[in-house]
């Protein structure tokens, strides 16, 4: 009674509503030197890309000149068209290769991820636990571990040079189990998948009906993480991609850089190729592999 | 009524009647049901067992009996060496110690400048500031490019001669460094390179950690009169622990396996080589370099196993170190 009479302030051990929340956004306000980091960092990440656009625009004369350029100049259409012709990068083979090669595996992941994600978060069966974490086990194990038995492996399969070397053993992976698992058990409510029993529905037709639509929001933010990963991918490919006729785009690039003379504008015009699919994948659903990154962080 | 009186004793291989009163269905249905039941999830998750029986298992396993023997393209005949490889590997190699060494160098001239920085930044981004989205996706950017891509423009930046690096140096009055040349130069290089690539996304995952302490406690700790600084360290380190463990064996895997970006260092056929001297050669590097031009594969074997157990040892040892961040409350 006396408290309400004190007027607006309420007391310190009265539950109100306004008093905390104040108290938390002058916490955390931003100081001025919180912006400056800020605002450095934003730098930092973005002029690469500015300056890849900067070099893949200029001579390679006026690339390798003193002081460095800092603006684009307008021979981006030029460079382009001499890294599309050039016979030892092959770029526009490496361009539908790598659309090629990620596309499947993103339709594959998604696909079988979200069928093993349902098996495992919904279904009730023998050593499930112990499968789990093989799976679990097999997300640490580095490529490199197994990479001679598996050229090996692709040379008796006459794969080498071909496209299913670099498809064939990315098909699914333990990620994408993971990431459909923690998804279904939370948006799938048990009691709907016992009600299309109920009505009938066979283990196929619960996934394919009930569990495959509500998987959708994951199953887009698996999808573009990993046609992001698998565009991206070096390493395999670099050994099992030999010949430079049949390659990924990211092989491409490397084939430019092998030239004894180096040139800048050429090379900077082809990442800039390679990049900007992923680019444009970014500018359309940013928030949505934000999201996928941080989820995951927080799950794991 | 009846009908159901009647089907329940019919199906009396089924323990639990209850069930079948409520929902009597003809045996053949049944029986399919049960198969489907028992067999539905095996099937659902068989695509990943096969792939990994196939494409991982197999070749790892094979990977240990290979390192025993002296298996090569050259040799006629394989013959069965045991622990030579190993032997020759640690007592004999200086070309791989050599890698071992420039790719830890990299590893924690990289790492640790990496977490602090995205923990920083991720604390900065968890303040009240406008424009939340427009930093995180600027932030976030460097991640859609491959590592090809970073290793070819940051090359460029650290060309020795009209190079953006030196430029920069040059301002304020250092004269040129030559990149390649220098050892340690070199490796500061590539770990920006790393760095660059992967300090935003580390700091979304500290980010997607911080949002979830509850606010509670550093109202409590203010009250107290913690500072904000003191508040980060007391109280956003600790709970962020299991984040932080997150991180550092991804980098630990990440950072061992350390290739493209020492490769592409370079311009030329040689990048396998890491340098005129090898300055910046990494295990994997090697790995390939004694598979592919060397053509000893028992030898390769053998590079591959010492380089996973690196990786676990140094995961286990970055777990052990990580656990301790809040032990001394």
């Amino acid at each position: 009674m006396t408290t309400t009479t004190l007027g607006p302030r309420p007391s310190p051990l009265a539950p109100t509503k306004d008093r905390p929340r104040n108290r938390a956004e002058r916490l955390w306000k931003a100081s001025p030197l919180t912006w400056v980091g800020l605002v450095l960092a934003v730098i930092l990440s973005l002029f690469p890309f500015y300056w890849m656009i900067v070099i893949a625009s200029r001579t390679n004369d006026a690339a390798n000149s003193w002081p460095p350029p800092f603006l684009p100049g307008g021979k981006l259409g030029e460079n382009i068209e001499r890294v599309l012709a050039n016979g030892d990068a092959n770029i526009v083979k490496g361009l539908m290769n790598s659309f090629l090669v990620s596309g499947t595996i993103t339709v594959a992941t998604v696909f079988f991820g979200s069928l093993a994600g349902f098996a495992f978060a919904k279904l009730r069966f023998k050593g499930k636990n112990a499968l789990l974490l093989i799976i679990l086990a097999s997300m640490m194990v580095p490529i490199q571990l197994g990479v001679l038995p598996l050229y090996i492996l692709m040379a008796k399969l006459e794969w080498l040079n071909t496209m299913p070397s670099v498809t064939v053993p990315f098909l699914i992976g333990g990620f994408g189990i993971f990431m459909m698992r923690q998804y279904a058990e939370q948006a799938v409510p048990n009691e709907l998948i016992e009600a299309a029993r109920m009505d009938g529905c066979s283990t196929w037709g619960v996934y394919w009906h009930v569990v495959a639509p509500a998987l959708r929001p994951a199953a887009a933010v698996l999808g573009l993480l990993t046609f992001m990963e698998q565009w991206n991918q070096f390493f395999w490919p670099f050994v099992v991609l030999a010949d430079p006729a049949n390659p990924t785009v990211q092989i491409s690039l490397r084939s430019l850089n092998s030239a004894y003379f180096a040139d800048n504008s050429q090379i900077f015009a082809g990442t800039l190729i390679a990049t900007l699919p992923l680019f444009i994948v970014f500018i359309l659903f940013g928030r949505q592999i934000i999201g996928g990154i941080m989820e995951g962080a927080v799950k794991s | 009524m009846s009908l159901d009186l009647d089907s329940a004793p019919a199906a009396g291989r089924h323990s639990r009647p209850a069930d079948d009163e409520r929902r009597p269905r003809p045996t053949r249905g049944r029986t399919l049901t049960r198969l489907d039941l028992k067999v539905s999830p095996y099937l659902y998750i068989l695509p990943f067992f096969a792939i990994f029986a196939i494409f991982s298992a197999y070749p790892i396993g094979y990977t240990v009996w290979i390192a025993l023997t002296d298996r090569s393209p050259m040799n006629a005949t394989i013959s069965f060496v045991g622990l030579d490889n190993f032997v020759e590997l640690i007592t004999q190699d200086p070309q791989f110690w050599n890698a071992v060494v420039n790719t830890f160098g990299m590893f924690a001239m990289s790492t640790i400048p990496q977490l602090l920085i995205a923990l920083l930044l991720a604390n900065a981004l968890n303040r009240k500031i406008k424009g939340q989205t427009f930093f995180r996706m600027a932030i976030a950017m460097p991640i859609i490019t491959s590592t090809a891509v970073v290793a070819l423009i940051f090359s460029m930046l650290y060309a020795r001669e009209f190079g953006l690096a030196n430029w920069l140096l040059d301002l304020v009055g250092i004269g040129p460094i030559d990149w390649r040349a220098n050892r340690y130069a070199s490796w500061f290089a590539i770990s920006t390179m790393v760095d660059w690539r992967w300090i935003g996304y580390n700091a979304l995952i500290y980010l997607a950690a911080m949002q979830s302490i509850n606010k509670d406690v550093y109202e409590a700790a203010a009250l107290d009169g913690a500072s904000k600084t003191r508040q980060f360290w007391s109280i956003t380190i600790p709970q962020l622990r299991p984040t932080i463990i997150f991180t550092l064996i991804i980098s630990t895997i990440g950072g061992l396996q350390l290739f493209t970006e020492p490769l592409l260092f370079t311009s030329g056929s040689g990048g396998i080589s890491g340098g005129s001297q090898g300055q910046f050669q990494t295990i994997t590097m090697y790995l390939l370099d004694v598979m592919n031009t060397r053509f000893r594969w028992g030898y390769a074997g053998a590079v591959a196993l010492v380089l996973f157990v690196l990786i676990a040892l140094m995961s286990t040892i970055n777990y052990l170190l990580a656990r301790r961040i809040s032990s001394d409350k």
